[in-house]
This record gives structure tokens, sequence and C-alpha cells, in this order.
């Protein structure tokens, strides 16, 4: 394992009894990246991280953490690591700096170590002003801002955060990427999950996740340039919406058909079918259809990807 | 000690005080129940209603009904013309026991004869009737030996008395007056305080889980231990608290004597708080669900510290069986130790196999929860 290498991930499975909640799963995340993981609920993206984290045991596959071997070293893997839970896990009773302190505490920071930290990731969160405030009454940003603060406060070189922006503003969520730059830019391999688009394309590599299988991976941009053919937006009379919807799902040519909005997104081979497909939304009775051929976004990619994994 | 424990036990400390309704459960229950408890199952039993049946009608029976009702066991609280009156009022719940005096009660009385007299019990409660027989019996023997009114009208014999060629005389030691209180409230301290501590750890523990915070404590290095005796630790305080707020309840209201030594209560009682505290963390490191952390610690400890700790029922009168299983159950030590030291006075000499008991429980129950709380959630 290269040093630069904070996660390595080879086969992970993990089955609870018949049902396989995470299948054969491998994937590598170097220092300073930010690795997105991307899919449904259920998909088995908690599920993987928990069992990075060591509070899970893999089924089979091997998991390495900051070097470490999940299933058989769990306590060194803890010491490296820095974990933000899906609900932002905080004492409700203890104030702001109380978090904090318990939670140097707990990762066994020395005193004198404890405050500067302390105060560090208070500045760096935002959070100086609120120190005293009780962890109850504050608002979802600040608290979501104060759980990563507790998750770094022991300065892990590898940082879980299982969904860390549901149920927050967006102001307050693009503040938080903001924060997880900075923290990257500093040397921190993080794995984040999400199913906010524009967050994912914020991350280095991006790995799809579904049914507890990745079925696509790679830096967003990438992930983009591969959706074959090209793709056609198809803006339609509001009343002729579903009808256009039914109509283009039976028209052979059309790859994947999908509604964003008020429009419908369309996979074709190439763009010489275009003409092909107005005329057949034509002969379906579907008038002034207009066709725009656009840059795939990692929703359409997303939608395709899992489209395919349906029928296969 | 490990560092680690620390700012466990500091952040149970903040916990427990700003929150209002854990620290009233923690400070008023125990109390309340002592008084629940202490009046509820008090088995003095004074002020009997009792329904005379007298046919003699001379003064002798009237001064006989009044050396029972003048003992504050006894009140009259009917008069029967006959016998089926009596057994009306029994049947009616108007009186509990009752009293025949024969038409020639005063005669016999006069000619030196025995006198017999005849009480009919309601047998129905037989908790207050055996009591009231008790009564009924030892005011008889004043009278036979102190028959001072009844003069020179010599002999009265209750039914239930046999004249014996010997005299008996019982001498009750540590509780003289057998005040139910003196036996009940120590006992009760031992029932309150087990429920109690295996209540706040199995809660705060269920809590963790509940609010996710367990995932995040999981996931960090600590040691199940740490987390263990960070956890209890705490509560052996708050739980030594509740016992100055029980003892002062006890001694100050119930008029309990102590009459043995205030540290070696103090040292028992911390030792029996942890091992209860131990059986909260247990049950909680076996289950995550709340709701069966509520009730599983009461249903293992309260009713075992109720029925087998010798609380209620002396154990020596239990089946075989029962009999065996009171011997695992750490109430029944401590309140052999606590009513020890409150009632008899004595100290470690005698009460250190108990001590021991409970000192090996807490450990075990220590040892035993590290071990169950898995690092892992599945």
């Amino acid at each position: 394992m290269s040093a630069d290498l904070a996660i390595q991930v080879t086969d992970l499975s993990k089955r609870f009894g018949k049902f396989v909640a995470v299948d054969r799963v491998s994937f590598e995340v170097r220092r300073g990246e930010v690795f997105g993981f991307l899919g449904p609920n259920g998909s088995g993206k908690s599920t993987t991280i928990r069992m990075l984290c060591g509070i899970l045991l893999p089924s089979s596959g091997v998991g390495r953490v900051a070097g470490y071997d999940v299933a058989r070293e769990p306590e060194q893997v803890r010491q490296n690591i820095g974990y933000m839970s899906q609900k932002f896990s905080l004492y409700e009773e203890l104030t702001v700096q109380e978090n904090l302190d318990f939670f140097a505490g707990i990762y066994g920071l020395p005193a004198s170590q404890a405050a500067t930290r302390r105060e560090e990731v208070l500045s760096m969160g935002g959070l100086s002003g609120e120190r005293d405030a009780l962890t109850r009454d504050l608002p979802g940003g600040l608290r979501q801002r104060l759980a990563i603060a507790c998750a770094v406060i022991h300065r892990p070189p590898v940082l879980f955060l299982d969904e860390p922006t549901a149920g927050v503003d967006p102001i307050s969520r693009r503040e938080f990427w903001e924060l997880i730059r900075t923290m990257a830019a500093a040397g921190t391999a993080i794995l984040v999950t999400t199913h906010y688009m524009d967050e994912a394309e914020q991350c280095r590599t991006l790995a799809f996740i579904y049914q507890g299988r990745i079925i696509a991976s790679g830096p967003p941009a990438r992930l983009k340039a591969n959706l074959q053919g090209c793709l056609l937006e198809v803006q339609v009379a509001p009343g002729a919406l579903m009808p256009a919807l039914q109509a283009l799902q039976t028209y052979p040519e059309a790859g994947d058909v999908a509604m964003f909005g008020a429009a419908l997104h369309v996979t074709l081979a190439s763009r010489q079918s275009v003409p092909a497909l107005r005329a057949f939304l034509q002969a379906k009775g579907i008038a002034g259809a207009q066709t725009d051929t656009i840059v795939p976004s990692l929703e359409d990619v997303f939608v395709s990807l899992v489209t395919r994994e349906a029928e296969a | 000690m490990s560092s680690r424990i620390l700012p466990i036990m500091k952040k149970e400390f903040i916990e427990v005080w700003r929150d209002p309704r854990s620290l009233g459960f923690i400070l008023v229950m125990p109390v309340m129940m002592l008084f629940l408890y202490g009046y509820g199952i008090s088995s003095d039993v004074k002020r009997v209603p009792l329904v005379v049946y007298d046919r003699d009608g001379r003064p002798p029976a009237r001064e006989l009904v009044n050396r029972f009702t003048s003992t504050d066991y006894f009140v009259v609280t009917a008069r029967a013309e006959s016998l089926r009156d009596l057994r009306s009022a029994i049947d009616r719940g108007q009186a509990k026991v009752g009293l025949v005096i024969p038409e020639d009660f005063s005669r016999n009385l006069g000619a030196g004869r025995p006198a017999p007299i005849q009480f009919v019990v309601d047998g129905s409660d037989s908790n207050t009737a055996s009591i009231a027989i008790g009564n009924i019996a030892s005011i008889g023997k004043s009278l036979e030996t102190t028959p001072q009114d009844l003069r020179p009208h010599a002999l009265i014999v209750p039914r239930m008395d046999l004249l014996l060629p010997i005299e008996l005389r019982t001498w009750v030691w540590y509780n003289p007056e057998l005040k139910s209180a003196n036996f009940l409230i120590p006992g009760l301290t031992a029932v309150i305080l087990m429920m109690l501590a295996a209540l706040l750890t199995s809660l705060t523990v269920a809590r963790e889980w509940e609010r996710g915070t367990m995932e995040s404590l999981i996931a960090s290095p600590l040691h199940p231990y740490e987390l263990m005796v960070g956890k209890i630790l705490p509560y052996v305080v708050i739980g030594l608290v509740c016992v100055v707020f029980i003892l002062l309840a006890a001694v100050f209201w119930f008029r309990v004597p102590l009459r043995g030594s205030l540290v070696l209560l103090t040292a028992s009682s911390t030792i029996f708080l942890l091992g209860a505290l131990g059986i909260g963390l247990f049950i909680s490191a076996a289950t995550k669900n709340q709701q069966v952390a509520f009730q599983l610690p009461i249903l293992v400890t309260m009713l075992p510290a109720l029925l087998l700790s010798g609380f209620f029922y002396p154990i020596e009168n239990m089946p075989p069986i029962l009999q065996a299983i009171t011997a695992i159950i750490p109430a029944r030590y401590f309140l052999v130790i606590i009513r020890g030291i409150f009632l008899k006075g004595v100290g470690l000499a005698i009460l250190w196999k108990e001590l021991l008991f409970l000192g090996a429980f807490a450990l075990l129950m220590l040892i035993a929860s590290s071990a169950k709380f898995q690092k892992r959630l599945g």
C-alpha cells in the first residue's frame, strides 16, 4: 500500500442474512482527496462507511484505512479516523465547548493540546461566538459544523462523513463544502456520502453505488463524458409532457428517457437520429416539440446508469 | 485511572444536572417511594374494629371490654344482640373481630372458676387476623397476671389460651415495640436503591443508542471498560445522595434507630450500589432498546428485591428452590447488612460475608457488561 493511499477497499461485502447490503465493492482514496459516494437511500453507502470505521464487521473482502485492516485492527483504525454519522450525534445538554472537550477527552488528547485544538476547530467551524450555547438550541447548520468539528478535533488523517448535509439549508451546505475542501487541501482523505448532485460535482472522484454495487466511478467530468451518445432535451407544451414521455419510452432509438422539471431528457445513439425522433413525436400527435442537445449533468449520468442496471 | 474515564464522568454529571426530569426523578422518587411503601405496607395492626356481644352485661364484663379497647389495638364499632348480629357485623366488614361474653361470666369470676370468653376473628385477611390474635393473647395474658380491677373475681381465661404450668416471658431484642417501621424502612432502602440504580445506568446507555451518540463512541478509541466505569461512577455519587435522603427520612421521620456505624453503612451502600448499577449496565449492553432498558431493570431488580430478599417474607419459610434462588439476589445480603447496622448495631466482624458477596457481585457485573458491550453494530 503506497504511503499516499488512505483508504483501500477490495471486494468488500456485507450480508445481513440473505440480503446483500454491500456487494464486492472496491475503490481507493488518496490523501487530500474528496471521494464521493453517490446513491439512493438503502444502496449501501452507510453500511460501507460503518465497515470502514470498524463498527461493522465485513462479511468478506478487505478494507484498509490509514494502513490498518478494518476487520483485524479496528482499534488502530479508530485512532486514525474521524466519523460523522447520519444523525449529527452530539450531546444536546452540553454546550458547544463541552461537546468539543468531551470528544477531545475520549480521543485521549492531552489537556494542553486539547485547548489549542478546540480553539482551532471552533474558529474553523465559525463557532467561536457560540461556545457557551447549548447544543440543543443550535440551528441545523451550526449543529452540523459542530459535529464535524468534534469529528476532527484529534486531527484524523481519514474522515468519514455520512450524509453530512442532510436537512441543512443551501447556504450552510455551501459553507460546509468550503470546510471540506480546506481540510482536504491540508491532506485529509475524505469519504463523503450524499444524494445531492451539486455536492457530488465537488468531489475529486465519485462512485455511483446502486443496490450495494459500484456501477461507475471516476472524476465527475469523465463520468459525464462517458455517457454514451448524445443527450437531448425535449420541450413540449405543458399538457403534452406525459404523453410525450410515454411515447418516447416506446421509441426504439431512444436510450434513457427521464423527466427533468418541465422537460424530458432523452439519450440517443448519435446526433443524426434527432430528426427521426422529431418525426416520431409528430406522428404520435405531439406537435411543436423543441429539441436541444445539451451537456449532461451528473444526474443524467446517474439516471442513465441506474436505468441500464435495472434493465440488465 | 485512564484519562478517558474522566471526560465521560464529567459529561454524565452535566447531562443529569441540566435535565430537570432526571434530576427530579433521582431526588424525589426514592423519598416518595419510601413514604408510599413505608405507610402503605406497615404491618402495625392498630384500632382493629371489634363487635361485642355481651350476654352478661354486668360491670366485670364491661371492664373486660374496656381492657381490650384501652390499648388502642381494638376499637368497638358495633354492639350485637345475638350471634347472628355478630356474624353479620363481620360479614359486612363492620368489624374484624367479635367478642362473645357468656351470661355466666361474672358469676364464674365471682366463684373463682375459670371464666371463658370467645373471640371470633375474620380470617379472610390472614395478616391482620394473626396479628389481632397475637394482641388478644397478650392482652389476655395481662389479665391473667394483673387482674386488679377484676379482683376479687379471680381468673379470666381467653379460650385460645391454655393454662400453662410454666410461666412464659418473652423478651424482644432490637425492636422491643415490634414497630414495623423499624423493620420495613431499612429493607425498603435496599429495594428502592436496587431499582433506582439499575434504572439509572440502563437508561443512560439506552439514551446514547437512541440519540446516535453511541455510534460516535464506538467509532472512537474508547475501551468498553472505560465507558462502563465512566458511566457507573457518577451514578454511585448520585446514588449516595439518594442514600443520604433516605437515611434522613428513616432516622428523623420514621424514627428508626440507627445503632451501628454510619461509615460502615455508607461503605456497604456504595458497594451495593455498584452492583445494582452494574445490573443496569449489563441490561443496556445486552439490549439497545429504550423500552426494554426501562422495563427489564424493574422486573429483574424490584420483584426479586421485594419478594425474594426476605423483605416481605422470611427466606426460611420459602420452598427450597426459592431459597436457593435467593442466594444470588444481592438485595438479600444488603438487607442483612442494613438491618444489622440499623437495628442491631453490629459491625464488620459479623457482616463481612455479606459485604464480600456484594463486592464480588459488583465486580462480576462490571466485567460482564464490559464483555457484553461489543464495539460492533452487527
